[in-house]
């Protein structure tokens, strides 16, 4: 049991130190930085909408778009990563099984570019 | 290292993958007017080529991917018929989508990634290739039933489609992940193996598992009581979807059905039995019944649909080699005649506008006497009235039924197909009797023509030479069965 716990040491180093530097930056600016606080200063910062609003207002398609885009090759940098790191152990049907995966990506990615999916106007 | 699988045996499927790709960017690349076409001729050329290799790879039984897939003669038959279905609706559906205002070149690619998916349901080997299948497929299916986009009928479709498909895959998981909690592997065999001994008393929990399975497969085949989306959906989707709705994924989910039930999990036949028997009758029932009151043809066929479900379910209840033949037989007639009948409603057309209403067929065999034949005798067999293709359906499959002594069942059975050749027979009285109101457009187009007549032949002449379909069917059959 003290085995496997020891080997968890790192990440309670690592939460130490980052809970540590957080705590820091937060009190410093409270007592260093000269405050002059007024409303929207207060509020949440969110990109281009209300933070607290009714959440079925509308908005434009296109980002619903970019998002789904986006989705497909953020999929694909989280396949990736353990790709990259096991790479050793898989093997060539391994490298290769990614390889073909991308390319199947990359169709999809020249299709949508031919289809004008990525133009904003 | 490790060495490469052998992928021999998914060598149909990744052809089939790899054109779907290719005709993605021939799609792109060519000129907005040209593309549907060329596509469309390629989609059908690389589905027959596929088809052929199906056919031509079919010698006994082939595991490839470390055991995820498999190809044996069932999956053969199965994938036969799939791909048939494929082609067939590709074709019928080229008029349709030109007029409709859905010609778009996507149209064959995603019936291509589709028809991939329901390969790989037919030969999944794996809980984990099974649901890859399956998804691959649906997810294509809820583009196609959304493909006219800018009508609403048919979004709705699509949504509805797409969400209660989203609930039912969640349900089918469910089920796997609590297989494999109770027995520790998602492989048929192995599953097969532990399931085999007199003393393999299957546990609560894996029973609970396999009624969330089998809750699953049954929303993929629309058996009653998961089948509340199928007229909604069947109405919305354009016609030539439907069509392929009717055919293809049916079939490929019924495939699946039976092999899960069959192979992983055929030592516990007393457990799943009582579940098979109550959709079963419940799909026969409704699929009677319902159609009764329906005015629109799409909704009809969708209750005919979920009728013929429960028949093929009574085959897969009597848990036989028999009764698996029976369910081969059935879903190749199946086939036939909903392509057929399908290819009757593609018709309906008055002044370039679609029609779907029963009663706009009224009197048309004055004005058109050949497809009015076709109704009449997709009609007929699709009641199970001899010597049409759909009576020998119905009685293989309730001999079957009455071997396993499920005579209940069989009764039930025959006592709903009487109910439900109301409805048939009425459509047929509608379009020999009735006065004609306005006439269909002429003409129906050489493609449709050429398919009616073919499937029309088929199912009247099956009586005088059933042998390939019997033969390939017992061979099929006997895979699953093995020793």
């Amino acid at each position: 049991m003290d085995e496997l716990l020891r080997e968890y040491l790192p990440v309670l180093i690592f939460l130490a130190i980052a809970i540590g530097i957080s705590v820091a930056m937060l009190l410093a600016s409270g007592i260093l930085a000269t405050q002059k606080p007024d409303s929207e200063k207060l509020s949440a910062y969110e990109c281009g909408f209300e933070a607290f609003d009714d959440a079925r207002s509308r908005f434009d398609v296109r980002f619903y778009l970019v998002a789904i885009l986006f989705i497909i090759f953020d999929l694909e940098v989280a396949f990736l990563f353990p790709w990259a790191i096991s790479l050793g152990k898989i093997g060539l049907f391994g490298f290769w099984s990614m390889v073909i995966f991308l390319g199947i990506l990359t169709i999809g990615f020249v299709y949508e570019w031919r289809k004008g999916a990525l133009e904003w106007e | 290292m490790t060495e490469l699988p052998d992928m021999l045996a998914a060598g149909p499927e990744i052809f089939l993958a790899v054109m779907g790709m290719v005709l993605m960017m021939v799609g792109v690349f060519s000129s907005e007017k040209r593309a549907l076409g060329i596509v469309s001729g390629l989609a059908v050329a690389s589905l027959v080529v596929t088809l052929a290799s199906v056919v031509w790879m079919a010698d006994g039984r082939i595991v490839a991917f470390s055991g995820l897939f498999l190809t044996d003669s069932f999956a053969v038959f199965m994938k036969t018929l799939v791909l048939l279905g494929a082609v067939l609706v590709l074709i019928m559906s080229e008029n349709y989508i030109q007029r409709e205002g859905m010609a778009r070149f996507e149209f064959p690619v995603l019936v291509i990634y589709a028809t991939v998916g329901m390969m790989m349901m037919i030969s999944a080997n794996d809980l984990i290739s099974l649901y890859i299948g399956l998804e691959l497929q649906s997810l294509s299916l809820y583009v196609l039933a959304a493909f006219q986009r800018d009508r609403g009928r048919s979004s709705e479709a699509g949504l509805k489609y797409f969400v209660l498909g989203a609930l039912s895959s969640c349900l089918l998981l469910y089920g796997c992940s609590l297989i494999y909690g109770f027995t520790g592997t998602t492989q048929f065999e192995a599953l097969a193996v532990l399931f085999t001994g007199k003393e393999s008393a299957a546990s609560p929990g894996l029973v609970v598992g396999i009624v969330f399975l089998s809750a699953g497969l049954a929303f993929k085949v629309s058996a009653v009581p998961f089948h509340m989306w199928t007229p909604d959906v069947y109405e919305g989707a354009p016609t030539p979807v439907t069509a392929f709705f009717a055919v293809a994924p049916k079939i490929a989910a019924i495939a699946l059905f039976l092999r899960v039930m069959l192979e992983p999990f055929g030592g516990l036949i007393d457990e799943w039995r009582q579940i098979i028997v109550l959709i079963s009758v419940a799909s026969m029932v409704l699929g009677a019944f319902a159609a009764v009151a329906q005015r629109n043809i799409k909704r009809l066929m969708a209750y005919s649909s979920i009728g013929h479900v429960g028949y093929a379910l009574v085959g897969l209840a009597s848990g036989s080699e028999a009764g698996l033949r029976g369910v081969l037989i059935y879903m190749a007639i199946y086939l036939v005649m909903n392509v057929g009948a399908f290819a009757c409603i593609l018709c309906m057309q008055i002044n370039g506008r679609m029609v779907e209403q029963i009663d706009d067929l009224a009197g048309s065999a004055k004005s058109h006497p050949m497809m009015a034949l076709g109704i009449l005798v997709f009609m007929f067999s699709l009641a199970g009235i001899p010597p049409m293709a759909g009576f020998f359906g119905k009685f293989f499959i309730f001999t079957a039924a009455i071997e396993a002594e499920l005579y209940t069942l069989a009764i039930i059975g025959v006592v709903s197909s009487v109910v439900g050749a109301f409805y048939y027979l009425r459509i047929v009285k509608i379009v020999y009797f009735d006065d004609l109101l306005e006439p269909f457009d002429k003409p129906i187009g050489r493609s449709l023509g050429t398919i009616m007549t073919l499937s029309g032949v088929v199912t009247i002449l099956f009586f005088l030479y059933p042998a390939p379909i019997l033969d390939s069917a017992s061979i099929a059959a006997a895979a699953l069965f093995p020793g």
